[in-house]
């Protein structure tokens, strides 16, 4: 190995060890028997998990995360295909600013639209409830279900609509039928990436979520501000093995493409 | 036909995103805390010039306007004159105990407004406070506006420089431009020899060093920064090991402060930065490269004048999307940083939810906005979007 190959790995392997190790390295505390941040551990437990399990608040806001979670990746999953497959059909007018505002959320800072649907959802009563904070983070997961759909369309061959018009096929069937299962595996990571958007977001859950409907990272912001128990790190450890099982479904739908 | 199938997606986007951030922009310029509070008084002084004194209509309105104001806050238990005292306030100081003060003695008063008036307070026999009502009359302002920018209308009404107390919000946009800057500088430097590596690798190392970027993209913001803090809070984990070491005498302060919130920034940023010029330099034709050298150049050379520049579109596209977001970062700050690491985010949140000031919510988010825009803009004239690409 030459020398400057020799300080490439070294600076990468620094660089991956910064990525892993803060996360790696406060991890286990979670399986403490006492209850201290930090090493070494007094012994080893499952209490910070039974204290997760039976508390009032940290195993409903796991749901709360995960249903919020399912039913905006299902509606921007919807909505974000539709869009990608028009956009991806046939040129039509304005449709540089049609994909700019579609893309918009990518780039506009959360809080923004926290404070902005805060506002906007009062007056309407969708502040405090599940709806709102679904339409709030559809929104948000939205252009990646576009672009990720965009990028699965790309290796379709558009010959086929029109193999399946000249058999009598409606354009809603073709797509029904011939397009959408061979796109799947693209619609699917659309879909995994809006859910582990909503699953990341704090913002927008702090400004217009209710107590009834605190999701887990909102928790863990709260529970942040004050004290920090180990009872976080132990949600921090499900948040990171939901994280892994998303990461994993994602690799594996791109390997099917 | 296409455009059937993008118009729900559009409409959604428009109720949800596009017309709620408009409609609280907005805000911004709207001013409704006086209006409502003083009509009689902000009719009045609408044909006045601004010279002298106003006339008697005037002081006769402000009586009559407070009189009715306080029937019904006390009526409704709300802040009104308290909230139109907040926003003269800030335009003039001495409005927060002279317009509740004011309130409280005219129920009682009799006689000719003017003498009434200036008997319950010699200000208003001066020109000061009656043009800052007419300036907050609305039903517009650039109050807001220049504020943010450190700037207000003086007694003249033309713009001057703010007060020095209130003038904070230049070294807040400073601030975070510069935190923002610095983050995707580091990125760029611990990123781009990364990148590097991964595109040249031995391909059975590749997955390794990828899932290295891939794991930590994939974790929660939350979960990140939780990590940080308890590494580095005064009983955490970094400053008990240096104490069981024998390294430090007492824990060092780690947390709230400037170099904490850059590390967490830079460690949640990074692989924005890596996976984009991955692309790019994986999709490198690498024999130009050692057509360079076997043609004389140096390593350094052919790096610097064939590889680089073509990967510069991923750094381009890495350090759009690292900037942007360290300009929106709101979590890791709030919970990392010291009173003096906050960023322009931060302030949005704190007029939003402490204060309930939308109109200064909205101008700092403008002003967010407009600095956003402006990356993407010169993003789009340097590299284009064609290009952009994520992992």
């Amino acid at each position: 190995m030459t020398p400057s190959r020799f300080l490439l790995w070294s600076t990468g392997v620094l660089a991956i060890l910064f990525l892993m190790a803060p996360v790696l390295a406060v991890l286990p505390l979670s399986f403490s028997a006492g209850s201290f941040l930090f090493y070494p551990l007094p012994g080893l437990s499952l209490r910070w998990y039974a204290d997760f399990w039976s508390s009032d608040f940290w195993l409903p806001a796991l749901w709360n995360s995960l249903r919020v979670g399912s039913v905006a990746a299902l509606l921007a999953g919807s909505l974000g295909t539709l869009a990608a497959f028009g956009l991806w059909r046939a040129p039509f007018p304005g449709k540089t600013l049609i994909m700019a505002i579609l893309l918009a959320p990518m780039v506009v800072p959360a809080i923004i639209v926290a404070v902005a649907l805060l506002l906007a959802f009062g007056p309407l009563g969708l502040t405090n409830s599940f709806t709102g904070l679904v339409l709030g983070h559809a929104a948000l997961g939205a252009p990646f279900v576009v672009v990720t759909v965009l990028a699965a369309l790309q290796q379709f061959d558009a010959v086929q609509l029109r193999a399946a018009a000249s058999c009598g096929a409606s354009p809603a069937r073709a797509f029904w039928r011939v397009c959408l299962p061979q796109i799947m595996p693209g619609v699917a990571a659309g879909a995994v990436f809006a859910f582990a958007t909503s699953l990341d977001e704090v913002a927008v859950a702090l400004f217009i979520a209710g107590p009834a409907q605190r999701t887990l990272p909102r928790q863990m912001f709260s529970g942040l501000n004050d004290s920090i128990s180990l009872t976080i790190m132990a949600a921090a450890m499900v948040l990171v093995l939901i994280s892994g099982l998303l990461l994993l479904a994602v690799t594996l739908l791109k390997r099917e493409r | 036909m296409a455009a059937a199938l993008v118009a729900p997606l559009l409409l959604f986007l428009l109720a949800v995103f596009v017309l709620p951030i408009g409609a609280f922009l907005t805000r911004a310029v709207q001013e409704t805390d006086v209006a409502p509070v003083l009509p009689r008084t902000v009719a009045a002084l609408s044909g006045w010039n601004g010279q002298g004194l106003p006339d008697d209509a005037a002081f006769a309105g402000l009586i009559a306007d407070l009189k009715e104001a306080r029937v019904r806050d006390q009526a409704s238990g709300g802040g009104a004159i308290a909230r139109a005292a907040a926003r003269l306030n800030a335009d003039w100081p001495g409005f927060r105990s002279l317009l509740p003060l004011t309130a409280r003695r005219v129920v009682a008063a009799e006689g000719p407004a003017r003498e009434t008036l200036t008997g319950i307070n010699e200000d208003w026999g001066t020109a000061l406070p009656w043009l800052a009502i007419r300036r907050a009359g609305g039903p517009l302002t650039d109050f807001n506006l220049l504020a943010v920018l450190d700037l207000k209308r003086d007694a003249a009404g033309d713009i001057a420089a703010a007060a020095e107390d209130a003038a904070i919000f230049r070294g807040i946009l400073w601030r975070t431009l510069w935190i923002g800057a610095l983050a995707t500088f580091i990125c760029l430097a611990i990123g781009y020899p990364l990148a590097w590596l991964i595109a040249t690798a031995p391909a059975r190392a590749v997955p390794w060093l990828l899932a290295g970027v891939l794991l930590p993209f994939w974790t929660s913001l939350i979960v990140r920064t939780a990590a940080w803090m308890v590494l580095l809070q005064r009983e955490g984990v970094v400053n008990a090991t240096l104490a069981a070491l024998n390294i430090t005498d007492g824990p060092l302060p780690l947390l709230f402060n400037r170099g904490a919130v850059l590390l967490a920034m830079v460690h949640i940023l990074l692989p924005f930065m890596v996976l984009p010029i991955y692309a790019s330099l994986k999709a490198l034709d690498w024999r130009l490269p050692r057509a360079a050298v076997s043609l004389g150049a140096s390593p350094m050379r052919a790096f610097l004048r064939i590889s680089l520049p073509l990967s510069l579109p991923g750094i381009g596209a890495g350090s759009l999307l690292v900037f942007i977001q360290a300009l929106g970062f709101y979590v890791t700050p709030a919970l990392l940083g010291g009173a003096n690491d906050q960023m322009v985010p931060y302030f949005v949140a704190f007029y939003a939810s402490r204060t309930v000031n939308w109109g200064m919510a909205a101008a700092l988010s403008c002003l967010l906005l407009l600095a956003v825009a402006l990356v993407v803009l010169l993003y789009g004239r340097l590299v284009g979007f064609g290009r952009v690409k994520t992992a």
